[in-house]
């Protein structure tokens, strides 16, 4: 099962968020897999048309999410995935 | 009176109150997320926070027991396929939650909510969800509307008649006055008197810019405009609108604020800047204008506002007034009040974050 990670700043938005395993074959059923267990949560990662919100960035692996439209990139069963926010100023 | 303010800022929200003396921060809230917009519906006694997360999204908060406790409600969501005016090559979703506002005293289960790329939505379960009106967004002139200052249109303002909750006054901007008598099945446009100097035909019948609209409460025939291109006042409900800018070289022109009296049809007050191009205060100073005769005259309030090397701003929706008080913020972190209609001004506070929002409550 896929390894997937948070960012620490989400916890203040979801207080019992935390490192999960979850059995998938994509990023988005990942994204809908934790939004099923932090109901909500998936709104903080993705738009109401699927893609990625401007500034979060998953990691899958050591690699930068490909497709942030649909989130189809593929997860295998030792992939570790990280959810984080963009970095950004101000 | 009311006795306490709503002031939502680029850093959170502040609640403040004048209880035995001045004004003065009560509680915080929401530390470092910007507050788009706040108000308390008076009919339901809750507060609700527009939020803009720079990395999650817009969100929505409301707290029933005065800010003590908040709760989030998922946000308005465009369905899946729709796109953006004008061109509708871009998918729409919830960029920004640009105000929520009640329906009429008989429907206290109704809010509007009005989002950047300019969808109004609706909700008829006091905000557990809400559906966007279908009828506005596919309304046959939005090829006209466009962004402003932001990507996409914004739906900016939005006005309730007290004396019958069917009648809504909508402004987009960019796209302009849209004018329901049904509650919201079937819209006109109103821009008659507008001009837009920035369109090829600057009297078009759309693609005008409100930056916000309100009613005289007194009067709620009586319409008031801050638009891109000056200040326009109607005497019937939009049908038809009339330049009220400054003629005499006043101030009162460019700008985004604006705050109406509860008892008198002819009274406003607007916080002028600089046209489109240049966004700073009138010759560096910060100034308050009222007219008290339906804009054929303005007067230029100066008394306790800088009137040197002052960049303020002050923003479409954090002006606001009860009774003889006035209050706004500004943009760069001022606040200020006035007690007696504005004649006389006091500065609050220099430290705050960028002010978007200011409402009694």
């Amino acid at each position: 099962m896929a390894q997937v990670k948070f960012t620490p700043n989400l916890k203040r938005f979801f207080p019992d968020l935390c490192e999960c395993e979850i059995d998938a074959c994509t990023v988005a059923e990942i994204v809908t897999a934790v939004d099923n267990r932090w109901r909500g949560l998936g709104d903080y990662i993705i738009d109401e048309q699927g893609a990625l919100r401007k500034h979060v960035n998953i990691f899958v692996g050591d690699e930068l999410l490909r497709d942030k439209q649909t989130l189809s990139d593929r997860v295998s069963a030792d992939t570790k995935i990280f959810i984080v926010q963009a970095l950004s100023g101000g | 009176m009311h006795k306490k303010l709503l002031v939502g800022t680029r850093k959170g929200l502040l609640i403040m109150n004048r209880d035995g003396g001045d004004w003065a921060v009560e509680s915080a809230h929401f530390e470092a997320i910007p507050v788009v917009y706040s108000f308390r519906d008076p009919r339901t006694d809750t507060i609700w926070v527009s939020l803009d997360h720079g990395h999650w999204g817009g969100k929505l908060h409301r707290s029933r027991d005065l800010g003590a406790r908040w709760e989030e409600v998922e946000a308005p969501k465009y369905y899946e396929g729709a796109a953006c005016p004008p061109d509708f090559s871009v998918p729409a979703k919830t960029n920004y939650i640009w105000l929520v506002e009640p329906g009429g005293a008989d429907e206290p289960n109704r809010l509007y909510v009005g989002t950047d790329p300019g969808g109004l939505f609706v909700s008829d379960d006091g905000g557990d969800s809400f559906q966007l009106v279908d009828t506005l967004w596919h309304h046959p002139s939005n090829t006209h509307w466009f962004g402003a200052g932001r990507d996409h249109p914004g739906a900016v303002a939005i006005q309730v008649d007290p004396r019958d909750s069917r009648r809504l006054t909508i402004g987009i901007s960019v796209g302009g006055v849209y004018v329901s008598m049904d509650g919201g099945e079937s819209w006109e446009a109103r821009n008659r008197g507008l001009y837009a100097d920035y369109l090829p035909d600057p009297m078009h019948e759309h693609g005008h810019d409100p930056h916000i609209i309100l009613a005289s409460p007194s009067n709620p025939d009586v319409l008031w405009q801050q638009n891109h291109c000056g200040i326009f006042r109607s005497e019937n409900g939009g049908l038809q609108w009339r330049d009220i800018s400054d003629k005499n070289g006043g101030p009162a022109g460019f700008g985004f604020a604006l705050a109406v009296d509860d008892q008198d049809e002819r009274v406003a007050w607007v916080a002028p800047a600089v046209s489109a191009e240049y966004r700073v205060p009138v010759d560096r100073a910060l100034v308050i204008s009222r007219t008290e005769d339906g804009g054929d005259t303005w007067q230029d309030l100066r008394r306790g506002l800088p009137q040197a090397n002052c960049y303020d701003l002050v923003f479409r929706h954090a002006l606001d007034k009860t009774g003889d008080t006035l209050a706004f913020g500004t943009t760069a972190g001022n606040f200020y009040v006035s007690d007696d209609r504005g004649d006389n001004w006091r500065c609050l506070t220099n430290n705050l974050a960028v002010v978007y929002s200011v409402r009694f409550m």
